[in-house]
């Protein structure tokens, strides 16, 4: 059973190599960045800066418009709706209740554009991160939350037993699947009604099977002295290298300047 | 030294009835004295819920005790504080690979131990090293563990507890879940550190095999000690074994037989080689000349299911792309028994997955009766009725309230009600001893054994005429093991059900299959009645496999010059034989 998790793409790029927590701020601040551009300046600038990830991070483009297809009926429903319903500027269409006017396109254009280099943005983050780097990432960040409650390491230690799981229920669903198919169980025809029935033989097992190896796992991770954030050590302190102080500093550089030209050039 | 002393130690748990409202006090462990000196391999043998992983999960502090003393490297493990410490000295391997691992990438779950005691990272990384090392699992550091098969599995567990720098490592039933193959991966290791790095060990095991090869044995029953000395005194008492539900090792009670009849020859071997040299010592009966009777010959049948030209292959035109079956074709006839061998990853679940249309290969069929068994689709069905399939581990599939109606699903799902329903289930159940007191009991309730009996009654129900069983004696103490076995040996008896065996159990399938079918790497290696296929012990070898202790003894006899046939399965057969041929 091969099963990517988020869709992580291996191999040896200097993106990839960025610390996690690099590639995990770089990309909120660009999602911010993106939001702030209004005018042609900011917009080239954030399209250079994917661009340049994009390109550095030699992961083949294909795999990103992947990321694209599942959402393109979301974008089109957006956009759509946009253009439909902002009556202000010069009215291009006016064909029954359907009005589509000059502001309409321009909102419509620029939120497609922002939802595209948002998607594209985020897809590169998952491309080039581990499942388990993002994890370590997110619990390395969240750290200094922690003195106002947040359970950093508790989120991260979810995550990645989650992770770890994942394929193993797949393939323990699949089994189950096949077992009660060995005894004559249909899961394919019938009504509405039927069908959730016939997941019942599925879902009793696999959950009662979830909830054995939750026990089995406690009491393993318990044997090996586990006991939730205490005195605890890791075997690889995250560092910041060279290359990710400069990718710090040109996202937020960049950023720094889309937010500039929206106040000072309105564009 | 001793490492671990337990003096009346007791353990103690109320289990609570819902239904009934009432509690009852579950005594695990009646008082036992164990103990395991420094350095030493223990091996603790008894049936399920004996109380052996009671007095594991005791010493290592997952449980408390509730009577009596139990010092471990002299800290009080009653002692509520002395647990950290405790755990990081002793280290604990348990029976599911899957659920003791639990980080995605191996290097990091090795480390995981390591870390939670607060190791310096520099040491880490030297520990996980040498951890890995020492399991001989260094080239699979950065591989996901999920990918791997059973015994690295639980070679990485291993290595895990190793990394924290343990002097004693306990194994509660390490190799249950293995095949062969893996079981061997994990005895070298256990064996290795024991003798090379002077680990402690104490191996909680089903495998007398296993068992034989440590220093001390001790037998847990009901919660007491039974028995306790080295492997040798303790198999020999071949009777008292027996009668614990347990087993010995089948050179042992091969000789114990001849001891029986011949004194000069000890009942106590152990290994193929002792027994070799203490026959030899002793010396055989001039012109001794055995022949094996010919077994009688089967009546031809018609065939009842035809694998023609099988080939699967997964994830085609793809990266990931795999030959899982490989032109495969084979004829089994009506009321048949075959065997089907093959190491993990050989094709062979994926083979008894095409046999009822679970899966449908790239090319060739598979025929029932002449009839291809994918051709019309409404016909699933009944096909999947004619021919059953119980999975490994059937017991995972329950999902009912209570036994009948679990027995109930297989059967309504072919459109059975009413009188015959009700007759059908009745029938499954008594066939695996489950009378009437049993219908209305949740299934979750039974022990491993039992639910598992209740798994193969609810495929039993649906009257098939074609029975493939994957691995059921897997993971079950020797009685569970004999249990289940009797049960399908009177499938095929009574019910004249054809029957396919997936085992890793030579011997078994060498005593009841009347052919075997070897899997290897895609392709039918061989198909041929036993005798056949276990006259060719080398080329199984060279696939992962095995010939039955019995085969391998007598194979080396007759190399010696004695007149014997290599054909031997049987542990009374081999001792009629040696009985009559070694001199008195």
């Amino acid at each position: 059973m091969n099963l990517t998790i988020g869709q992580y793409y291996p191999c040896d790029s200097v993106i990839h190599r960025l610390d996690a927590r690099t590639k995990i701020m770089a990309t909120l601040i660009y999602i911010v960045a993106i939001f702030c551009a209004k005018g042609i300046v900011g917009y080239v600038l954030s399209a250079a800066l994917l661009i340049a990830a994009i390109r550095l991070c030699k992961v083949p483009f294909k795999m990103m418009l992947g990321g694209l297809k599942s959402i393109i009926a979301i974008i089109i429903f957006t956009v759509v709706l946009n253009m439909f319903f902002i009556r202000t500027g010069n009215e291009i269409v006016n064909f029954g209740i359907i009005h589509i006017t000059t502001d309409g396109i321009i909102v419509s254009v620029r939120l497609c554009i922002r939802l595209v280099m948002l998607i594209l943005g985020s897809s590169v983050l998952t491309l080039v991160t581990s499942p388990i780097a993002l994890t370590e990432g997110i619990e390395s960040l969240l750290k200094p939350f922690k003195k106002i409650g947040v359970p950093a390491h508790e989120i991260a230690m979810m995550m990645s037993i989650a992770l770890r799981f994942i394929p193993t229920l797949v393939d323990e669903l699949d089994k189950i699947k096949k077992a009660q198919m060995a005894r004559g169980a249909d899961f394919d025809t019938g009504g509405l009604v039927a069908k959730a029935k016939s997941m019942i033989p599925l879902l009793v097992p696999l959950f009662i099977s979830a909830f054995r190896r939750a026990d089995e796992l406690a009491m393993a991770m318990e044997a090996r002295c586990y006991r939730g954030d205490v005195n605890r050590t890791k075997m690889k302190k995250l560092e910041y290298g060279r290359n990710d102080y400069i990718t710090y500093g040109i996202v937020t550089g960049t950023t720094v300047l889309i937010i500039l030209s929206r106040i000072f050039l309105g564009v | 030294m001793d490492f671990i002393r337990s003096k009346d130690l007791k353990y103690e748990y109320v289990r609570y009835d819902d239904e009934k409202d009432t509690k009852e006090v579950i005594e695990a462990l009646k008082g036992v004295d164990i103990t395991v000196k420094k350095g030493e391999f223990v091996s603790i043998l008894g049936h399920n819920g004996s109380g052996k992983s009671t007095f594991a999960k005791l010493v290592n502090g997952l449980n408390m005790l509730t009577g009596g003393t139990l010092y471990v490297k002299d800290l009080d493990a009653s002692k509520e504080e002395n647990i950290w410490d405790i755990r990081k000295s002793v280290g604990m391997v348990f029976q599911n690979p899957d659920n003791q691992i639990i980080a995605t990438v191996v290097e990091e779950d090795v480390a995981f131990g390591p870390e939670n005691i607060g190791m310096d990272p520099k040491d880490i990384v030297r520990n996980v090293d040498i951890a890995l090392k020492a399991v001989s699992m260094e080239e699979f550091r950065k591989a996901a563990p999920a990918y791997l098969s059973g015994g690295q599995k639980q070679r990485v567990a291993i290595a895990g507890i190793l990394a924290m720098k343990p002097e004693c490592i306990i194994l509660d039933e390490p190799t249950a879940m293995l095949d062969p193959l893996g079981r061997k991966e994990v005895m070298d290791t256990i064996t290795r550190l024991n003798r090379e790095e002077g680990i402690t060990i104490v191996l909680i095991t089903h495998y007398m095999e296993e068992a034989a090869l440590s220093d001390r044995i001790i037998i847990i029953n009901d919660g007491e000690i039974a028995g306790e000395g080295s492997p040798r005194d303790v198999f020999k008492n071949v009777e008292k074994m027996k009668g614990l539900h347990l087993d010995v090792p089948q050179i042992t009670e091969l000789s114990y037989l001849i001891n029986k009849e011949n004194e000069n020859f000890p009942g106590d071997m152990l290994t193929i080689d002792e027994f070799v040299k203490k026959a030899q010592e002793i010396g055989f009966n001039e012109g001794f000349s055995y022949v094996k009777k010919e077994n009688k010959e089967r009546t031809e049948t018609e065939p009842v299911l035809e694998v023609k030209n099988l080939t699967h292959i997964y994830g085609e035109e793809t990266a990931f792309e795999r030959v899982a079956l490989k032109n495969v074709s084979l004829t089994i006839n009506r009321g048949e028994f075959i065997g089907l061998i093959g190491h993990t990853g050989s094709g062979k679940s994926t083979l008894i997955q095409h046999l009822n249309a679970l899966a449908k290969g790239n090319e060739g069929g598979v025929y029932f009766k002449g009839m291809d068994i994918n051709a019309d689709k409404s016909k699933l069905k009944e096909i999947r009725q004619k021919i059953g399939l119980v999975f490994q581990y059937p017991e995972h599939q329950i999902f009912e309230s209570t036994i009948y109606d679990e027995v109930a699903f297989g059967p309504k799902n072919c459109g059975l009600e009413g009188e015959e329903l009700d007759k059908r289930i009745k029938e499954a159940l008594a066939f695996v001893g489950m009378g009437e007191e049993f219908y209305k009991k949740s299934p979750f309730d039974l022990s491993g054994g039992q639910k598992r009996r209740v798994a193969i009654a609810s495929i039993l129900a649906m009257k098939p005429e074609v029975l493939v069983l994957d691995e059921p004696m897997a993971g079950l103490d020797p009685y569970g093991r004999d249990e289940i076995l009797g049960n399908i040996k009177k499938m095929h008896h009574e019910l004249g059900i054809t029957i396919i065996l997936v085992s890793h159990s030579m011997e078994d399938i060498a005593n009841i299959a009347d052919r075997i079918i070897v899997m290897n790497k895609g392709s039918v290696a061989m198909f041929d009645t036993v005798d056949n296929v276990f006259a060719r012990a080398d080329e199984l070898t060279d696939m992962g496999l095995n010939a039955p202790q019995m085969t391998l003894l007598f194979t080396r006899l007759k190399k010696l010059g004695l007149d014997v046939p290599a054909n031997i399965y049987n542990v009374k057969e081999g001792a009629e034989i040696m009985i009559s041929a070694l001199r008195k």
